[in-house]
């Protein structure tokens, strides 16, 4: 019973603990309510956290109370947060300290010994959600006998799948059995997945998370008259979501088997943390309270100690901290205001260029192209966006006619006079893109600012030809413009802090994270897909069937096959990428010859009539098999696996002793923002120190110590 | 044109008052929701009244800059979930705010204009001090038109005893101790609670909420009264014990036309007959009440004798006191402020006179008998401020109050 929870206490002495502050309030039938709430005695940028003292404090209090209880001292017991927070959930800032699994063990044992003593009290426990719950918070809420949610709370979610965990606090055991299996999924699987997608308080009402919602004026005043309700009797609360006999009997596994082949289909089998939690759902079916919470103590102490984990904390404080303070950036004060924006081009990149500039922006924005008729096309395209915007009811009428209003096109150059800041987005050719800016630097003032979206030309050397190629950074972004939120920012030789700086604010502003690179080829993406692409265009050229090759990738477990992605990106460009760094770097990068035939015949991949994917174009095989040279080797999908493996690990090692970036961590940024590489590999570098590549490859890791488990 | 209309109050609410000051019990509480939640518990409990049809809110508030600022009318509606369409106003005639904000949208009301309006106050003495970031023009002092004294309250109630000896320290004393047990008795009978609405507040040991007035004390005794200091004078007569003490909180009423209650089916407590306001000396400000009674009653053709009910602003006892005396009431006299009043519930400048007119209503759902009663209060500068209501309960040939 007594489980010491000294070595977990001691990991962080620095904790900052949410304290649980307790007043009695006598509700309107006289019943006494005795109210905990958890208050870290900052404001709301400092969310309340769950860490080892919190926990014992908490679980300390919630004891005095079952002790009052039984005195009859108090009717119930509700717990509540801080003004806007309830609580983030655990505190995971030192759980990558842990030496070992059993550390874990105890993490997951003292919430659970904690957060569940809120359904043994001895009377019934309320849960005021009044603001975000995350987690743990979440759990709080779910040990709780009844819950009542703030309509306006920000969000709340289990998102322990997206970190590489399970809920482990009973999440996993409660939520099915709260509000039904398939709910369930959605909750505790899908929505992490899909960009670690929350629910507002609508939805937790909806789902049964909530047996009531109020309003933000008075939330608390209602929820404790709501609970007085309950606990005389007056409100029956009905739950509608809770599993019968016909659900568990029935639809739970087929939905557990749904959600599998789902899983498998979307992410592969790589990740581990959405299976355990699949299999903790799946055995909530018919297990009781007390085996749910042991299962849950198993896998998230099984999850805390491995590598997945590690790796995913890591990709987490990237994206969250690192990416919003990016390395190298100037000054923020050198950056030119952008008051208005011109926009070479007027296709189709250049108008998603427009469109979100003028969005992000705010500011008058004019695309130019060779003809009127181009441009009059181009504009239309961005008013009728607009008009998108308006009927989905993502912009109100206003603001529509503000964005029309700010759109203009133009044939004359001469237009772009008063422009800050102007981006092309025409043909990748140097001379092109040379005698584009070379025009408009006659017209635009001496200190605007002009930006070229290239992938994979030298920003010096189409800088080359201007009056002042301090001006000129790379502005490198990724399709599609308006979804992808990564922009490398190309600080080429010649290129000024003032410019740098702008397009660092600039990036910002379009709500985009922007890494700096300097003028290298592919600069980071490209090249390191470059690399991966190359080796499997390679390995099949060489005889290796395509079935091997993705066999090869799985263990990483990227986003897309290397031949989904092809065609994902479009074979033509493929080819040239593959080109470009071939050219550069002839001994380290393959060029495809079967890509180009292929890029000309169309495809790769053999697809039905719903555009599933059903295996590989006839065609396509052969025009690979043509191109096999004689002394052809095929690879094993192990000897492939460990060449991408040790490829990867030593480009990047090099892209490193080059400083292409400040550190390993921004190339891992790059992978995650730019290409989708999963927060299990945490980018890039945690997967090939773990995996030996690093070692392999230059004799030494990443990162010291490797960001790795301790399993 | 606006036709003229009879004017009802339709309910009046508030939350329970607090002390003023860093241990009570709004310290980390805004003004502004104290006023808004107000309005929620009032819209709440006449959940017949669509809320678009409210065609104004006038809400008071002395110290207006802060959280108190922003024109609260407007800021108020918004924040309580009334319709944008519904326009808001803030008010400020000191102590008689929330009075004003009645007899302002009741005057609308009266002349066609508006068929619903609300009207109340807020005053968060903790959070605004009285005072707090005035600038009195130094003609006040160089033209000796009013005399620094007379911004201290305090110092006004004591000159009222220097102007009326026959007012003495222990009549002042005993009215306050009967202010408190009559509070005391009101509560213990459930008379004051269903009027108030609770109020959710963040203190040091999180989250609470406010079901009760925090000011007062029931165990007040004479002898404790007598050992008390006088803060204004050196053996002066105003004590902490004979005076209102600093209060938070907020009330707020809903007013309508006659008309416009019958077709919602909105309840009448009162009917408005008439209201006054005066000026007098700022120096004596607390015998206001008396010439704005004696223009309200005449405006309603009625005499001090057909008041069966008086709510009086207990600012000071002294003050109340003079008022007694004036129409010869007699200081014990059960008419007045039987459930007590502002020594021991506290007063929130701006806020206290819709709680006067709260407590004239429930009384008149009791007291058949009754056919009209007074809200009064002094106001700071030298005001005084009155409403007559009448009663709808009241049954004609049942008792006092028939013509």
């Amino acid at each position: 019973m007594a489980t010491d929870f000294s070595k977990l206490v001691s990991l962080d002495p620095d904790e900052v603990v949410t304290h649980s502050l307790v007043r009695d309030v006598t509700l309107p039938s006289g019943k006494v309510l005795a109210l905990v709430t958890l208050d870290n005695g900052r404001d709301h940028t400092r969310p309340n956290t769950l860490g080892p003292n919190t926990l014992l404090e908490l679980k300390g209090v919630l004891e005095g109370l079952r002790d009052r209880a039984a005195k009859k001292e108090i009717a119930a017991v509700g717990i509540t947060g801080k003004p806007y927070i309830l609580a983030a959930g655990a505190d995971l800032s030192k759980v990558d300290q842990m030496a070992d699994r059993e550390t874990g063990v105890l993490m997951a044992k003292l919430g659970h010994a904690t957060l569940g003593m809120l359904s043994e009290l001895g009377v019934p426990s309320f849960c005021f959600i009044n603001g975000l719950a995350l987690g743990g918070g979440t759990e709080i809420a779910l040990n709780a006998t009844y819950r009542t949610v703030d309509s306006s709370i920000p969000a709340l979610a289990l998102p322990e799948v997206f970190l590489g965990l399970i809920p482990g606090w009973g999440g996993a055991w409660l939520l099915p059995n709260l509000i039904g299996i398939e709910n369930a999924l959605e909750v505790i699987i899908s929505n992490p997945l899909k960009n670690n997608r929350t629910l507002k308080g609508s939805q937790v009402l909806e789902l049964g998370i909530a047996d009531a919602m109020f309003g933000p004026a008075t939330f608390l005043e209602d929820s404790l008259r709501w609970a007085d309700g309950v606990l005389g009797g007056k409100i029956k609360v009905k739950r509608k979501n809770e599993p019968g006999k016909l659900e568990r009997a029935v639809k739970w596994d087929v939905a557990i088997g749904i959600a599998e082949k789902t899983l498998k289909s979307r992410i592969g089998e790589v990740a581990k943390s959405p299976y355990r939690a699949l299999a903790l759902l799946k055995a909530a079916k018919n297990t009781d309270k007390a085996t749910g919470f042991a299962a849950e103590d198993d896998a998230l102490a099984d999850l805390i100690a491995g590598d997945q984990f590690r790796a995913s904390i890591y990709a987490f404080n990237l994206v969250q901290k690192r990416a919003k303070k990016p390395a190298g950036a100037p000054d923020k004060a050198l950056a030119r205001p952008v008051n208005k924006v011109g926009v070479i081009g007027a296709g189709l990149m250049a108008t998603q260029f427009a469109l979100l500039f003028l969005r992000r922006l705010q500011v008058p924005v004019v695309i130019t192209d060779l003809d009127q008729e181009r441009v009059d096309k181009g504009v239309a395209g961005i008013r009728s966006e607009v008009d998108e915007l308006l009927a989905n009811g993502r912009i109100d009428s206003d603001e529509a006619g503000k964005l029309r209003g700010l759109i203009s096109g133009t044939t004359d150059k001469a237009d772009f006079a008063d422009c800050d800041w102007v981006i092309e987005a025409v043909f990748e050719e140097v001379g092109v893109k040379q005698q584009v800016f070379a025009e408009v630097e006659q017209h635009i003032a001496e200190d605007a600012i002009l930006a070229t979206n290239t992938s994979s030309l030298s920003v010096d050397e189409i800088g080359s030809k201007l009056k002042h190629p301090e001006r000129l950074v790379g502005f490198h972004f990724f399709n599609p413009v308006a979804v992808m939120p990564l922009i490398e920012v190309v600080n080429a030789k010649k290129t000024g802090d003032i410019a740098l700086s702008t397009a660092m604010v600039t990036a910002e502003k379009l709500r985009k994270n922007a890494v700096i690179t300097t003028d290298s080829p592919g600069f980071v993406v490209n090249r390191l897909l470059a690399k991966l692409l190359g080796e499997a265009m390679h390995a099949v050229e060489q005889g290796t069937p395509f079935e091997t090759v993705v066999e090869a990738q799985k263990p990483f477990g990227f986003p897309m096959d290397p031949f989904v992605l092809l065609e994902l990106v479009g074979l033509t460009v493929g080819a040239h990428v593959l080109d470009t760094h071939h050219t550069t770097f002839p001994e380290r990068f393959f060029e495809s010859k079967a890509l180009h035939e292929l890029a000309d015949y169309g495809h790769i991949l053999e697809k039905d009539g719903k555009g599933k994917v059903t295996g590989y174009d006839k065609k396509a095989l052969e025009i690979v098999a043509k191109h096999r040279p004689a002394d052809a080797t095929p690879l094993s999908a192990d000897e492939l696996r460990i060449r991408i493996e040790d490829g990867l690990a030593d480009e990047i090692h090099r892209m490193l002793e080059d400083g292409v970036v400040a550190a390993a961590e921004d190339i891992d940024l790059c992978m995650i923002l730019g290409a989708g590489w999963p927060f299990q590999m945490g980018g890039a570098t945690p997967y090939l120190d773990r995996v030996g590549a690093s070692q392999r490859a230059f004799g030494d890791t990443f990162h010291h110590p490797p960001i790795r488990g301790v399993e | 044109m606006a036709e003229a209309a009879d004017v009802v109050f339709v309910d009046g609410v508030r939350t329970p008052f607090g002390r003023a000051g860093e241990k009570g019990q709004y310290w980390d509480t805004r003004a502004d929701d104290l006023i808004v939640k107000a309005m929620i518990g009032l819209l709440e409990r006449n959940p017949n009244l669509p809320k678009d049809r409210v065609d104004d809110v006038a809400i008071a508030a002395t110290t207006q800059t802060g959280d108190q600022g922003l024109t609260l009318g407007r800021t108020a509606a918004i924040l309580a979930g009334l319709p944008l369409s519904v326009p808001g106003y803030a008010i400020d005639r000191m102590c008689a705010g929330a009075m004003t904000s009645v007899t302002t949208i009741a005057g609308a009301i009266a002349f066609g204009a508006y068929d619903i309006g609300i009207a109340g106050g807020v005053e968060h003495m903790g959070r605004h001090p009285m005072g707090t970031g005035a600038d009195p023009n130094p003609r006040f002092l160089a033209e000796k038109l009013v005399s620094p004294d007379a911004l201290n309250m305090g110092i006004t109630a004591e000159r009222l005893h220097d102007r009326f000896p026959e007012l003495t320290k222990e009549r002042s004393d005993r009215f306050s101790m009967l202010s408190q047990q009559k509070v005391a008795a009101a509560y213990a009978a459930g008379k004051i609670q269903p009027d108030l609405v609770p109020v959710a507040i963040r203190s040091a040991s999180g989250w609470g909420l406010a079901t009760q007035d925090e000011g007062m004390r029931p165990e007040t005794t004479m002898d404790g009264l007598a050992d008390l200091k006088t803060p204004f004078r050196p053996h002066g007569r105003v004590t902490a014990g004979n005076a209102s003490p600093l209060t938070d909180g907020a009330t707020v009423s809903l007013l309508a036309s006659a008309d416009a209650a019958k077709q919602l089916g909105l309840g009448v407590k009162m009917r408005m007959v008439s209201f006054g306001f005066a000026g007098v000396e700022p120096e004596v400000m607390g015998i206001g009440p008396i010439p704005s009674t004696e223009k309200a009653l005449k405006r309603a053709g009625l005499t001090i004798g057909d008041i069966g009910a008086f709510e009086l602003n207990e600012a000071f006892a002294v003050q109340v006191l003079s008022f007694l005396d004036h129409f010869g009431i007699d200081d014990e006299d059960p008419r007045v402020n039987p459930w007590g009043g502002a020594i021991a519930i506290g007063h929130p400048l701006a806020a206290s006179g819709v709680r006067l007119m709260t407590q004239l209503a429930a009384q008149f759902a009791e007291r058949p008998d009754v056919r009209y009663g007074l809200t009064a209060m002094c106001v700071g500068l030298g005001q005084g401020g009155s409403v007559i209501w009448e009663n709808p309960a009241w049954t004609p040939g049942s008792g006092k109050g028939a013509k």
